[in-house]
């Protein structure tokens, strides 16, 4: 099972390095890391998303703790949460094809951000799978090229990550 | 007051109490160098190679308590620390490295001398920084060495540009009086619940087995690990890195146990239905397979590092605290307790392990002609009656000194366990006699480790540090040696030192003492002789049995229970 595990680390350089060396060196998973700095310049929030069985997973936390950059971090999957991933895919769009994927972006509630006339460009925000979900509807063979920022989450209710 | 941002290290140096450093300099430290040259306060110890500046800065550290303090310049200087650093850090030993690095305008440039030392030494330190404003400075070194003596220690890194050191750049100087960190505490008290749920289980066992490692050295801890052995009545057994931290010389210590442990620890390691783990970490070369690790038994494990814990070995109880507040607490409660220990369960468990014992798993043949290398630890405990500070380097002549060597008391057994670092010995040797100038330091190793490290034969010399080296020569990399025999029909590729040169000369030409040993009716005259020599390095060079080996000895894949005997020795006398 994928463990969205949020983070929140000094923002000191290095302080990535330290997770990303962390996970190399101890073997673990990352499916995806993403990073930016929170409204409190001294800390950057990190969303990492592994797998492993519960005893991995247990280290993983543990091992992430010991580092002394990192403040806090919770394992946001344990609890009810929001997660998005965002999504820009350029895909080949000509002739009957435009409509067809005109229609998919909607059902999807995409963007289009970008029309060439044999191109488009659609943002899609929302869990993995429905990223998923999208790129298999479109079919790769209409697929030109895609970037996801990586899952990052948020807990539900009054509960945060805050120091 | 206004300093240079070398004179602020310095002076930091001195506020933290540093009594010695041990350095190489370089263009990136010349500044540092010279600020060191203008005050009489922190003693600067020159090694010969920057990896025997972070082993004797180990060696001090590992004594003494204090954390070992090490200078070196950029790229090379701190490439040639980093396998000290590793070894430190292996161990959980306090050690604060002061590196210095190209001007901060010419990083990243491919400049001469250059290397990221920060991201090197990323995974072989508990932490490091690379300062980049000479005001931040102090406040850094002041977090280095909290970070480094605090919680599970273990060592830290301060990369210092050269431009940060400038003599005409002066900014004002306070050593801050203590650090807050809100990322770190390091003072954590164990849970009173698990710890009564702990004691609880204890008293419950009727085959218990205490397994205390490196922890209880570094948490000063040994005291309230004795008294509540002494108290359960217990048998205990010490990894290799906790060795010393019960007495070695008690009735109800078993030796060491692991890989190369005694037969009585690892059958009674397989056959307990409680183990109590202190301050150790389930090593590799402790647990034997994993699947087949103490199948009988509950799991209490006391550490300070949540990751300890369960990380190799599902534990039952776990408590995350300091040891010794841990164990005092448990020895109150222990005392409180209306439930005693079982007084039937535990003779019978005695009787059995003295059974075990009556083995003699540690036997070698006394009266060989040849000189044993266990004969000569032996006569060595013998002769300083187990009160010596002994150092060791890696392979076979470790085990023997960890066998052989009883051990009564904490941070006298002084080697890198979790690394295992060959050319460890000599340097720290030489950081142990600094630190503890009128005892006896001997270092126990063997002509290929000793090897790794001999240009600080010439340190030694320089600040009349009088070790003694108990060098134990077999012509090969015995421990290699021994494997390639037991698992690779004898082929020995590569183990056997064809060309060696002669230690008593080189001991000599290095202005020290060197004695060649090739009868065993000798290697008691010869210590005796070389520990009357107060103020001098003696370099004894023992030629010993070419073809002993350590036993007993679990082999790779296999579980406590199924150790490999010494030819001769045979568990018929086992009782059921």
């Amino acid at each position: 099972m994928s463990h969205i595990i949020s983070i929140l680390i000094e923002n000191e350089s290095g302080a990535l390095a330290r997770v990303a060396g962390l996970f190399s060196a101890r073997g673990y998973n990352i499916e995806s890391l993403t990073v930016a700095p929170t409204q409190d310049s001294t800390l950057s929030r990190m969303t990492l998303v592994t797998t492993g069985s519960d005893e991995i997973i247990e280290q993983i936390t543990k091992q992430l703790n010991k580092l002394i950059d990192v403040v806090k971090l919770i394992d946001i999957s344990e609890s009810t949460h929001i997660e998005r991933e965002l999504m820009m895919v350029k895909t080949r769009a000509v002739n009957g094809g435009r409509e067809e994927i005109m229609r998919l972006a909607e059902i999807f509630r995409g963007n289009i951000l970008d029309v060439t006339a044999t191109t488009f460009i659609i943002e899609i925000t929302g869990e993995k799978s429905k990223l998923d979900a999208f790129l298999n509807t479109v079919g790769e063979e209409n697929i030109i090229e895609v970037v996801r920022s990586g899952t990052t989450g948020i807990l539900r209710g009054e509960r945060g990550l805050t120091v | 007051m206004e300093l240079s941002g070398g004179e602020i290290l310095v002076q930091c140096l001195i506020d933290e109490g540093v009594e010695y450093i041990f350095g190489y300099p370089g263009g990136a430290v010349l500044h540092i160098y010279d600020a060191l040259f203008k005050q009489d306060k922190v003693k600067h110890i020159l090694v010969r190679h920057e990896q025997g500046a972070t082993h004797a800065a180990d060696g001090y550290a590992r004594s003494s308590g204090k954390p070992g303090v090490v200078l070196v310049t950029s790229g090379p200087g701190a490439t040639n620390a980093v396998t000290g650093i590793a070894t430190a850090h292996m161990d959980s030993i306090p050690m604060v490295i002061l590196c210095g690095q190209v001007p901060m305008a010419v990083i990243g440039s491919d400049a001469f001398q250059e290397a990221d030392i920060s991201g090197i030494t990323r995974p072989c330190v508990k932490h490091n920084f690379l300062v980049k404003d000479v005001t931040k400075l102090a406040s850094t070194i002041k977090k280095a060495f909290y970070l480094a003596t605090t919680g599970r220690p273990g060592p830290v890194l301060v990369d210092i540009p050269k431009n940060l050191t400038d003599p005409r750049v002066k900014v004002p100087y306070e050593y801050p009086q203590s650090v807050v960190l809100r990322s770190y505490n390091p003072h954590v008290k164990g849970h009173r619940w698990q710890i009564k749920k702990a004691v609880d289980l204890l008293l419950a066992a009727k085959r218990p087995m205490i397994y205390s490692g490196g922890g209880i050295v570094l948490g000063e801890a040994s005291t309230e690990l004795t008294e509540l052995t002494r108290l359960l009545g217990y048998p205990i057994t010490n990894t290799l890195m906790g060795l010393g931290a019960y007495p070695g010389t008690d009735k109800q210590f078993v030796g060491m146990l692991g890989m190369h442990g005694t037969y009585e620890a690892n059958m009674a390691m397989h056959e307990c239905d409680v183990l109590f783990a202190a301050g150790s970490r389930f090593d590799d070369r402790i647990t034997g397979i994993i699947a087949e690790f103490c199948p009988y038994a509950k799991v209490i494990h006391i550490d300070i590092d949540p990751s300890s814990i369960s990380k190799n070995v599902r534990v039952d109880i776990p408590i995350v605290g300091e040891l010794k507040p841990v164990l005092a607490e448990m020895i109150e409660l222990v005392k409180a307790s209306e439930i005693q220990p079982d007084a039937k369960a535990l003779a019978l468990w005695w009787k059995q392990i003295d059974a075990w014992r009556a083995l003699d798993s540690l036997g070698f043949d006394r009266n060989a002609d040849v000189i044993k290398p266990q004969y000569v630890v032996e006569q060595l405990w013998e002769m300083t009656q187990g009160d010596a500070y002994i150092t060791s380097d890696v392979g076979q002549h470790q085990m023997f000194a960890a066998q052989f060597y009883k051990f009564d008391k904490p941070r006298r057994w002084i080697n890198s366990g979790g690394l295992g670092t060959m050319g460890f010995g000599m340097p720290a040797a030489i950081g142990t006699k600094l630190a503890f100038p009128d005892a006896d330091v001997f270092c126990i190793t063997g002509e290929a480790s000793i090897q790794m490290c001999i240009q600080e034969l010439a340190t030694a010399l320089q600040y009349r540090t009088a070790i003694k080296i108990v060098n134990l020569n077999n012509g090969y990399m015995g421990m290699v040696r021994q494997w390639q025999e037991f698992s690779y029909g004898s082929r020995y590729s590569q183990t056997y030192l064809e060309t060696l040169p002669d230690f008593v000369k080189l001991a000599e030409s290095y202005g020290h003492v060197g004695i060649r040993i090739d009868k065993r009716e000798d290697v008691r005259p010869v210590l005796e002789k070389a520990m009357a020599m107060k103020d001098k390095t003696v370099f004894l060079d023992f030629h010993i049995d070419p073809t002993e080996n350590v036993y007993p000895m679990i082999e790779a894949g296999k579980a406590h229970h199924e150790m490999r005997l010494a030819p001769g020795v045979n568990t018929d006398t086992e009782l059921a």
